[in-house]
């Protein structure tokens, strides 16, 4: 390619040294090809951008205004702060945070470590993989209300199958969701059965991306199984780790459709009354749209914290 | 190296480890005799346990849809029923009207597909290929919505659907109410896109010389060559119809439109148990056939995809 100077650019009018209203064309030409690219371009798009300007961001913006709201006897009004005070001296507000953060954990004791664990050890098997991957992935498939009417039916107290198991056992036989004790953990134990295959999925691809090299070159120190995990495996999985880290935290705040099959939303004295369930009742139980919005913006505020480390994380991965 | 290892080792080798990649437990180790006995026992183990766990509670849904009503309350519970009564299935269909439920959910899942498939392959063909202006920044509204927990925006949107601003529509009861907003789904435009940016320019360049418009470009070239990520989206697109509870609880509450999910729910308290897990076991088989027919599709899609977002 030849690379004319500047100055030579500028002292030769046009590359094709026509005269110069023939150049006005070419660039008007030019202009309008532009200006029907672009609305072909926008042309594809319309469809997609009026489905999200009026059901997702037009309602984004909403969200916000409808907080500072309030709506009496039909009449809207600016509320100022007072939805927000209103929820923040809602004792049920606070129950329905200490229960979702309750949840958060056990299903992260549940979820997060037992998959990792899982896909480890389905990693290491040389038979059979197929078949064990989709036996972990079977619930993910199964519509919420027919797992979750199901786990009701096992953790009934008088004829469910856990009492039985427990029996068999000769431990004792609980009353799963109708004592405020274990209420959460039985939501926990279903929310984990029906969901943790996506997870184990996950690891065990990562699983199959660390170089084998690592194990031998731990092995030749004198590492055992343990350390192996500890010094190899974890760090080698450590971003697609923390990023479903952040992906549970996220989801598992957001809780709603288990509790609310399970134990009609509240449970035993509000014992599995969540975030999300208390959204809905001052929604659509009470009316009242403003408090459901405000609510919704402070989980908004906790979650776009997690949001934002997580699209960083997953930003540095691609590079 | 002694000869005793070296001969299973090269058994092995020859039998299942051929290219297998190496992991935690060292070829070696599992090669000797105490190494693979522990081997099989574990892989026992979990194989026995995972058919419990997971296949377990389907066999007892299976079985408890054809007890008897008093077997299936009845404590202790019978692991074989002690009659088979295949009409519990006949009833649970009749009693809870399962066909009307089941046309309603393929109703929606395949229509939301259908928009999903035209409105969302087509913005991520524009934003990837045809690069307007502000294309980027459209693109970057639409993967905000990401960050935005979707559960908060159920009172907005709900609030929306009763009143859609400028056409002025009630969209209560109305299927659109669920194919319109599964459109606004960030994740899957994310995957079409990057899955035509690995589309190589010349290709279009090529169609472009030869006269085709943008329309034909994208049936002609990029669909025929994207069809593995079309398919894991509308996987997604009609499992996640599927599998929906708040929104068409929300948006359908007219018993004669409810999705099955929902219309088992509002029903469950009024049938007995058999009739009711017998029903269970019917809405399940519709996304258990999609996941045995496309378990493959599905699994890559979730793993290819799973983490970026």
């Amino acid at each position: 390619m030849s690379a004319p100077t500047l100055s030579k650019s500028e002292a030769t009018p046009s590359r094709t040294g026509r005269p110069g209203s023939n150049r006005t064309d070419s660039a008007r030409e030019e202009f309008m090809r532009s200006v029907r690219r672009n609305l072909s371009a926008h042309g594809f798009l319309i469809g997609a951008v009026l489905c999200f300007s009026f059901f997702s961001w037009y309602p984004m913006v909403r969200e916000f205004i409808l907080a500072f709201q309030k709506n009496e006897n039909g009449k809207t009004t600016w509320a100022g702060w007072s939805n927000l005070t209103y929820i923040f001296n809602d004792p049920a507000f606070w129950q329905a945070w200490r229960n979702t953060l309750l949840f958060t954990a056990l299903a992260l004791l549940l979820g997060f470590v037992v998959p990792f664990v899982i896909a480890v050890v389905l990693n290491e098997f040389r038979h059979g993989q197929g078949y064990l991957r989709l036996l972990v992935y079977l619930p993910v498939m199964l519509p919420p209300v027919a797992s979750v009417l199901l786990f009701k039916y096992f953790y009934d107290p008088g004829y469910g199958l856990f009492n039985r198991i427990l029996e068999v056992f000769g431990l004792p036989a609980q009353q799963w969701l109708q004592d405020t004790d274990t209420a959460m953990l039985s939501v926990v134990i279903a929310a984990t059965w029906m969901n943790m295959g996506g997870a184990t999925l996950i690891y065990l691809a990562a699983l199959q991306g660390i170089p084998g090299e690592l194990y031998e070159a731990a092995e030749l120190d004198g590492a055992g199984i343990l350390r192996k995990i500890w010094h190899v495996t974890i760090p080698q999985t450590k971003l697609i780790l923390s990023l479903m880290l952040l992906m549970q935290i996220i989801a598992t705040m957001q809780v709603f459709t288990e509790p609310f099959l399970l134990t009609n939303g509240a449970g035993p004295e509000g014992s599995t009354t969540t975030v999300v369930y208390l959204i809905y009742q001052y929604a659509f139980n009470f009316n009242n749209y403003g408090s459901a919005a405000a609510l919704g913006l402070v989980l908004l505020v906790l979650l776009a914290g997690f949001s934002a480390v997580y699209v960083r994380l997953s930003r540095s991965s691609e590079d | 190296m002694t000869a005793n290892t070296l001969i299973p080792r090269r058994k092995r080798e020859a039998t299942v480890e051929v290219a297998r990649p190496r992991t935690l437990i060292s070829p070696a180790q599992l090669g000797r005799s105490r190494g693979r006995t522990v081997y099989w026992i574990v892989f026992a183990l979990v194989v026995l346990l995972f058919t419990l766990v997971f296949l377990g509670p389907l066999y007892w849904m299976v079985t408890g849809g054809l007890k008897t009503t008093q077997e299936v309350v009845q404590s202790p519970p019978t692991a074989f029923p002690t009659s088979m009564h295949p009409e519990n299935y006949e009833q649970a269909w009749k009693v809870m009207d399962l066909a009307k439920l089941l046309f309603n959910t393929l109703y929606y899942a395949f229509g939301a597909l259908a928009f999903q498939l035209i409105f969302d392959v087509a913005a991520a063909y524009s934003l990837s290929k045809l690069r307007p202006i502000f294309g980027k920044a459209i693109l970057g509204l639409m993967l905000m919505t990401l960050m935005i927990p979707a559960t908060v925006l159920v009172v907005p949107q709900y609030l929306t659907v009763l009143d859609v601003p400028i056409v002025e529509r009630n969209l209560l009861n109305s299927p659109w109410a669920i194919w319109l907003p599964s459109v606004t789904n960030a994740f899957n435009i994310f995957l079409l896109k990057r899955f035509f940016d690995s589309i190589p320019r010349e290709l279009l360049d090529a169609a472009a010389i030869d006269g085709a418009s943008a329309m034909r470009t994208l049936r002609s070239v990029v669909l025929p060559i994207s069809r593995p990520i079309l398919g894991v989206v509308s996987i997604f697109a009609v499992v996640g119809v599927w599998k929906d509870f708040l929104w068409p609880m929300l948006t359908l509450p007219d018993p004669s439109k409810q999705t099955l999910n929902v219309g088992i729910y509002s029903l469950a308290s009024g049938v007995p148990e058999n009739v009711l897990i017998a029903a269970l076991t019917i809405a399940s088989v519709p996304t258990l056939l999609i996941f045995l027919l496309f378990q493959r599709n599905i699994m890559s899609g979730l793993t290819a995809g799973g983490l970026k977002g």
